[in-house]
């Protein structure tokens, strides 16, 4: 289908973006890979009144690792996580995800702004980032994950306020993301990923809810000297995930226990 | 408002005026008459409109031909030579018969190129990984597979029988 008219503005600067978006109010949009944006649009899901297209700013797009954190610039694309030697000796987990991130087409537009400026309940970074504390970098402020994922679609960024870097703690110990799904380039039905920190779990989960989920249960009986199987079976725990074409609520539930435990014994056993 | 862009097509200048809603797919098929590349659905998923935006693969029906502004485009037609002799990604596809109705093949060709270009001597697991972002509704996977495989064997044959000149 072929998308609603709107108004198109290419920024040169980060500065101009906020400028474009203050200009065009609160119905226009960022458009950075575009890859949930575009296809939203098209069946007219989405109707922004402008488009401010980042995709010239090269200046967000870089990946740095210093003072013990992992910087990834708004505009690094997936195809770039997936093949960074920083990301891989830094946080392998991230490459990890990035390289299920839907298909090599997608990979090569999509941003890893984008898919926290969007906050799809089913995204992978958001799960990661709330897993290890991370922090959204936006032209303004820095906000932790723990805040940023309100409620599906929805996070605390103004209508003016561009994502500028993610920021996750560098975590190069175990670790292991499954997402579990029908076919190769889905969105997860439901994910699960496990990652040890200073000798303990994270844990969290995609799709389960509106927003990612931190397994805090399944963290804690972990560091208690629960099994495993036994720890993963918290991960339901306070869970309350809607029903969608692929799954229902209980059945999301019973993924989510059993994609928990495999996690965290696949993360230990490499 | 129309935007003014300048794009390179199959090594061709091209120029034109395009509403910024005008999809990259539509701007190639309907502005240009580059009909090869192809629209199977609504929702990004087939990769029948693939084609290599600097040499990336992407899916044509995601971007917006204002988006291709500077750019460099790739499309099925630009694949073989001038004389009409075929890519050997293609001649693989014909001799494997790598396709069915071939809806799909033009899509599945340049995802292919670009998966050769990345690895040239892929395993079978990597050509389905690589060719995750393409679907094809005959159930031709076995002998797509197959055709890349081979063309992968002849563009690395090629590129040995090829004088040292160029690698020096």
């Amino acid at each position: 289908m072929i998308p609603a008219a709107f108004e198109y503005a290419r920024a040169g600067s980060v500065q101009e973006a906020a400028s474009l978006l203050q200009k065009h109010g609160e119905d226009a949009k960022v458009l950075a890979g575009g890859h949930s944006l575009i296809p939203l649009m098209r069946l007219r899901l989405a109707q922004p009144s402008a488009l401010i297209d980042i995709n010239g700013l090269k200046e967000l797009d870089y990946i740095h690792v210093e003072g013990g954190r992992l910087r990834l610039g708004a505009l690094t694309r997936h195809v770039t996580i997936q093949h960074s030697a920083e990301v891989r000796q830094n946080l392998p987990l991230l490459a990890d995800i990035a390289s299920e991130v839907g298909d090599n087409q997608v990979r090569n537009m999509g941003t890893i702004g984008g898919v926290f400026a969007h906050a799809d309940s089913a995204g992978d970074y958001p799960t990661l980032a709330l897993m290890l504390d991370a922090e959204v970098v936006t032209d303004r402020r820095r906000i932790p994950a723990r805040e940023f994922f309100q409620d599906l679609f929805t996070t605390p960024l103004e209508a003016d306020e561009l994502v500028c870097e993610v920021s996750f703690p560098v975590a190069p110990g175990s670790h292991r993301y499954i997402k579990f799904r029908r076919r190769l380039f889905d969105w997860a039905i439901v994910g699960a990923g496990a990652q040890q920190v200073d000798g303990g779990w994270r844990v969290g989960l995609t799709n389960c809810g509106p927003t990612p989920v931190r397994c805090t249960a399944v963290e804690r009986a972990l560091s208690e000297g629960a099994s495993v199987a036994d720890a993963a079976e918290r991960a339901a725990d306070g869970l309350s995930p809607s029903g969608d074409l692929r799954a229902s609520p209980e059945y999301k539930k019973h993924l989510a226990t059993v994609l928990v435990r495999r996690a965290v014994e696949q993360a230990q056993t490499g | 408002m129309k935007h003014r862009i300048a794009v390179t097509v199959n090594g061709k200048e091209r120029e034109a005026e395009v509403e910024p809603r005008l999809l990259l797919v539509h701007f190639l098929r309907d502005n240009l008459g580059l009909t090869g590349t192809h629209i199977g659905c609504d929702t990004s998923q087939c990769g029948a409109c693939t084609i290599h935006l600097d040499g990336k693969a992407v899916k044509s029906c995601t971007l917006f031909a204002v988006q291709a502004q500077g750019h460099e485009l790739k499309t099925i037609e630009g694949l073989a030579a001038p004389d009409g002799e075929l890519h050997p990604i293609q001649q693989a596809f014909w001799d494997e018969h790598g396709l069915q109705c071939g809806y799909c093949t033009p899509g599945f060709i340049m995802a292919a190129a670009y998966l050769l270009d990345q690895n040239p001597s892929p395993s079978e697991d990597d050509i389905k990984k690589g060719l995750e972002g393409n679907l094809c509704r005959c159930t031709g996977y076995v002998n797509i597979i197959k055709a890349v495989q081979t063309a992968s064997r002849t563009m690395s044959g090629a590129a040995q029988a090829q004088p040292a000149a160029s690698g020096a």
